[in-house]
């Protein structure tokens, strides 16, 4: 399932992308979020998986923004320890 | 087997009943501000099969009396809606993504791209053959596009809200509107009409504004036949017409209660559940039967 967490509003679309077909629950995105913005739950279909948490799903522009690239820095680190590469930013 | 799902959503609560998988009864009611209280409410609804809030029944209900019937008969009871967590007496609460998923794939067999336009928040969902969810993209953070903005809408044109459809498809001037904002288009609504403009044309400009914005939603996802719309603006005959023009020819399915997908597909979830319980439980008094226990022994009598 491509789960799309996030919100559009007139300044554009943010919405985090995760791919809950490939993730297989390892934790370390959860890990390495320094807003918690990132949590394990079980889905509908009884698999654990990361999801996006309720309270930032109206905030996500606000929420990541430290993490965007910058400088040296290309990927945030969510994307980048996701060895399944599920884990995709639409802004 | 009974099995029942709600869906308390932020505008309407519904609850649907099934026996073996059919349709028994369902109802539908104003959410209200005590959680415990309103599900209570739709049951009661759904059980004397009261339509006094929204209009009749459009679909055909067996011709059975369920007015006896009681929470507790239910083999399983399954919530969904933002107000899934609240309802006291479900077994299991499921997201309404997966629910209204499985309601449209229940009305229509063989969709593919499912528009959900609650009253407060716009979902797009595709779902494969099984009805399960392949992709989603919800925003609850804007109200264009959602029920609450028809409501307003009703309100300043001073129409009832099952007219505003059918009114604006008399349209013959179109007007564009300069935002989709709830609270500015109204603004824009009071302008016009001090103008002179037909009531007509500002619906029907206000409904190509929506169509627009759930569109670029959905276009997210994907769209592929067959697509269904569902939760109450699927009732919106404007708005489904410039949601069809907009894809260019394809026709959008409208269940014949579109309110009700979320809770029907809690109760076919509530289903699943309880027949999985029924096959445990009888799993489990098979290998406690004592006959069961003796069985490695009879290898060795001669």
């Amino acid at each position: 399932m491509e789960a799309n967490y996030g919100y559009c509003d007139a300044s554009g679309d943010y919405f985090i992308v995760i791919n809950t077909d490939d993730c297989d629950g390892c934790n370390r995105c959860v890990e390495v979020c320094p807003q918690s913005v990132l949590a394990l739950v079980v889905d509908d279909y009884e698999e654990t998986v990361a999801a996006v948490g309720e309270a930032f799903r109206k905030k996500l522009k606000e929420s990541c923004a430290a993490c965007k690239p910058v400088g040296k820095r290309l990927l945030p680190p969510c994307i980048e320890s996701c060895a399944m590469n599920a884990i995709s930013h639409s802004w | 087997m009974l099995t029942m799902g709600i869906d308390i959503g932020s505008r309407s609560t519904q609850c649907v009943i099934l026996e073996d998988g059919q349709l028994l009864t369902y109802g539908n009611i104003e959410t209200g501000p005590n959680s415990t209280e309103n599900s209570r409410a739709a049951v009661e609804a759904a059980i004397h099969r009261r339509d006094e809030l929204w209009g009749e029944y459009r679909m055909q209900l067996p011709n059975t009396d369920t007015s006896h019937l009681r929470i507790e008969d239910m083999a399983y009871i399954v919530a969904t809606g933002y107000g899934r967590v609240v309802v006291p007496f479900a077994n299991a609460n499921i997201t309404e993504i997966s629910c209204h998923a499985r309601g449209a794939h229940w009305f229509v067999p063989g969709v593919s791209t499912i528009l959900d336009m609650g009253g407060q928040d716009c979902k797009g969902i595709r779902v494969n053959e099984r009805g399960e969810v392949t992709k989603f993209i919800m925003n609850d953070k804007c109200a264009g596009g959602t029920g609450r903005f028809m409501e307003i809408i009703a309100a300043i044109i001073q129409l009832p809200l099952p007219e505003i459809g059918p009114i604006s498809l008399e349209s013959t001037k179109k007007i564009p509107f300069n935002t989709i904002c709830a609270v500015f288009a109204k603004s824009e609504a009071v302008a016009l009409m001090k103008d002179g403009a037909s009531k007509a044309d500002i619906l029907a400009g206000l409904h190509e504004a929506i169509s627009a914005r759930v569109l670029a939603l959905l276009k997210r996802v994907g769209i592929e036949e067959k697509f269904v719309i569902t939760g109450g603006i699927a009732k919106n005959v404007g708005v489904v017409r410039k949601v069809e023009d907009k894809l260019g020819g394809l026709k959008a399915t409208i269940p014949a209660e579109p309110q009700i997908a979320g809770a029907l597909g809690a109760a076919l979830f509530a289903l699943d559940r309880a027949r999985k319980k029924a096959a445990e439980n009888t799993s489990r008094t098979i290998c406690s039967a004592p006959g069961k226990e003796a069985a490695p022994d009879q290898g060795l009598i001669p």
